[in-house]
């Protein structure tokens, strides 16, 4: 799907450029080991800046739920609708969650519960890459 | 001389377990209540800017109050007025506005958003204000600020405040970054997905549903009491200007936003403004109105780590909310005559009503309880206000309501049974700001 364009920032260039890369890293708090995502500039546990690292993630993960979007805001999804939103809990954390078209799941047919596995999709506005999932198994 | 306008605090937020029984616990009473007129959207006169009608809704406060403007020392204000859509840019303020009123520094002030500073540019007759705060977001986050201002003795008579305006276009649909393709900051991982406003309480719904084995469906007549009740609250947009009375049929027929979200599930925004009076329990004695008392406030944060909540993260933020709320007030869910909590959407009710063990209802259960009697007649009156979904989108219906009912003036909405204690507060399960009112102070 035609996604828009996500521009790094700060914070953020690192995730966006592993996804450059084809991989996929999580924020994390050395101090407290703990994750969080989208990356901030402190963590969320301990106010820390100082022990923010990035964690390399296997991409596996499950589906917790669902929705089906039929009247989206988003103006270069319109034409899309209706279409999947899943939430997926990462297998190495499953309090850091991630949003997927799922790509090769059909309309409202969204298996709750199964394992999915990362790729990533190039948006068409600066060719930055961003993480999807599709169902594994 | 200008006021100094405030940010509240942390410490005026009573946000952990563990405080023990509020210390102003009784000594707050809300004793005046006002609204503007309603409309669907704003028709650019001056008339009815959320200025002015801001202005109408606090001098009606006033009056059932039975306070006079120099009266009053503080204010506290939501200066959020936003309904999702954005004022275009490089467009002109209309004239006839501009002649109207005073302006601030802002030339959108009284407009798409509101100020203290503008308020008192253009109520001379508040001449007595000597504490001021705005409070971000929601009413509820101003109820539970300014009992806190008048229970610290920051002010002995405040007037708690928010308004609402609507412009022309659809919500949130291809405003500001949702429009463009390219997208900035956290929004490139939390909104590019095209999640409409609904969209994440749809997906705890679809969880939740998915876990306790319940269905939307379920929802039809929760939604419809909430109708039915709206149509009995006669400041209402719904009762004032589209009398309808919504079916089962309705419910179930109506298109998905975000299934299993759909049309009804959702608020309707429109313009409307409104204002209460506060002040000390003992000053309230002798006031017009009859005092509803503040027993507790609380405020809940968001404490998840992922792009999106969990079903996990909701519920154990509902549960947090109600074991405050009762141990501030010194009260026990058995207690609670009836709920306003929030509805806008209408599928967080439930994780609100699970929370608090309303009518003893534990998790997985609402669904299961919206199809028994949870009317204004039966013992277990659910959002006796209609909330957003009866009224339109303020998320001060609950807040007004709950006063109404306590004063035992709530009309034809007035609950059977005796009203004693209820509860309201908004608005998500993980980020909410949340009100006891009693109508006794012990």
């Amino acid at each position: 799907m035609p996604k828009q364009s996500p521009i790094p920032g700060d914070i953020d260039k690192p995730f966006w450029d592993a996804c450059n890369r084809e991989v996929l890293v999580v924020q994390n708090c050395k101090s407290c080991d703990r994750m969080q995502h989208p990356p901030k500039e402190k963590c969320g546990g301990c106010s820390s800046s100082d022990n923010l690292e990035w964690r390399e993630m296997s991409g596996k993960g499950t589906i917790s739920t669902y929705i089906v979007v039929h009247d989206t805001p988003v103006t270069i999804l319109q034409a899309e609708q209706p279409f999947n939103v899943a939430v997926v809990k990462l297998d190495e954390d499953p309090g850091i969650t991630m949003l997927s078209h799922l790509p090769g799941t059909a309309v409202d047919a969204v298996p709750i519960g199964a394992k999915v596995q990362v790729e990533f999709e190039t948006t068409p506005a600066t060719g930055q890459k961003v993480p999807e999932w599709r169902v594994v198994g | 001389m200008a006021v100094n306008v405030q940010t509240p605090p942390d410490s005026m937020y009573r946000s952990t377990e563990g405080l023990g029984v509020w210390e102003h616990k009784g000594k707050v009473a809300a004793v005046g209540i006002g609204v503007s007129p309603t409309a669907r959207r704003w028709d650019e006169s001056p008339e009815t800017s959320v200025g002015a009608w801001t202005i109408l809704a606090i001098r009606n406060a006033m009056e059932d109050a039975g306070v006079s403007p120099e009266e009053v020392d503080g204010i506290v204000l939501t200066p959020d007025t936003s309904t999702g859509v954005s004022w275009p840019k490089d467009r002109p303020i209309p004239e006839s506005f501009v002649e109207t009123f005073n302006l601030t520094d802002d030339p959108l002030d009284g407009i798409v958003k509101l100020s203290i500073e503008w308020i008192l540019k253009n109520m001379p007759e508040l001449t007595n204000i000597k504490f001021a705060m705005h409070a971000p977001t929601c009413m509820s986050n101003a109820i539970v600020v300014g009992a806190q201002a008048v229970g610290d003795g920051m002010t002995q008579t405040c007037l708690v405040v928010r308004g609402w305006h609507n412009l022309a276009g659809r919500y949130y649909v291809g405003q500001g970054a949702a429009g463009m393709d390219t997208i900035a900051g956290p929004a490139g991982i939390t909104s590019g997905h095209g999640v409409p406003a609904c969209g994440t309480t749809a997906m705890m719904f679809q969880e939740y549903c998915h876990k306790y084995g319940k269905n939307h469906d379920m929802m039809a007549n929760f939604v419809i009491t909430e109708k039915r009740n709206g149509l009995l609250l006669p400041e209402g947009y719904w009762a004032q200007h589209r009398p309808e009375n919504l079916t089962v049929e309705d419910y179930l027929a109506a298109r998905w936003i975000a299934k299993p979200a759909n049309l009804y599930d959702n608020d309707l925004p429109i313009c409307v403004s409104a204002a209460f009076v506060f002040t000390t329990a003992e000053r309230a004695k002798d006031m017009k109105q009859k005092p509803v008392y503040i027993l507790n406030h609380t405020r809940t944060t968001p404490k998840h780590r992922g792009a999106v909540q969990t079903l996990d993260d909701w519920q154990e933020a509902a549960d947090e909310t109600g074991r405050k709320l009762y141990e501030g007030a010194g009260i026990k869910n058995t207690d609670l005559s009836f709920e306003n909590m929030y509805d806008g959407f209408t599928e967080f009710h439930q994780f609100h009503l699970e929370g608090l063990r309303f009518a003893g209802v534990g998790r997985g259960e609402a669904l299961d309880f919206y199809q028994t009697d949870i009317s204004l007649e039966g013992p277990n009156p659910v959002s006796p206000s209609g909330g957003n979904a009866g009224g339109g989108r303020t998320r001060f219906w609950l807040h007004y309501d709950s006063i109404q009912q306590l004063q035992g003036r709530a009309g034809a909405r007035q609950i059977r049974k005796k009203a004693e204690i209820g509860v309201s507060g908004a608005f998500f399960p993980d980020f909410n700001y949340s009100t006891i009112w009693s109508a006794t102070p012990d």
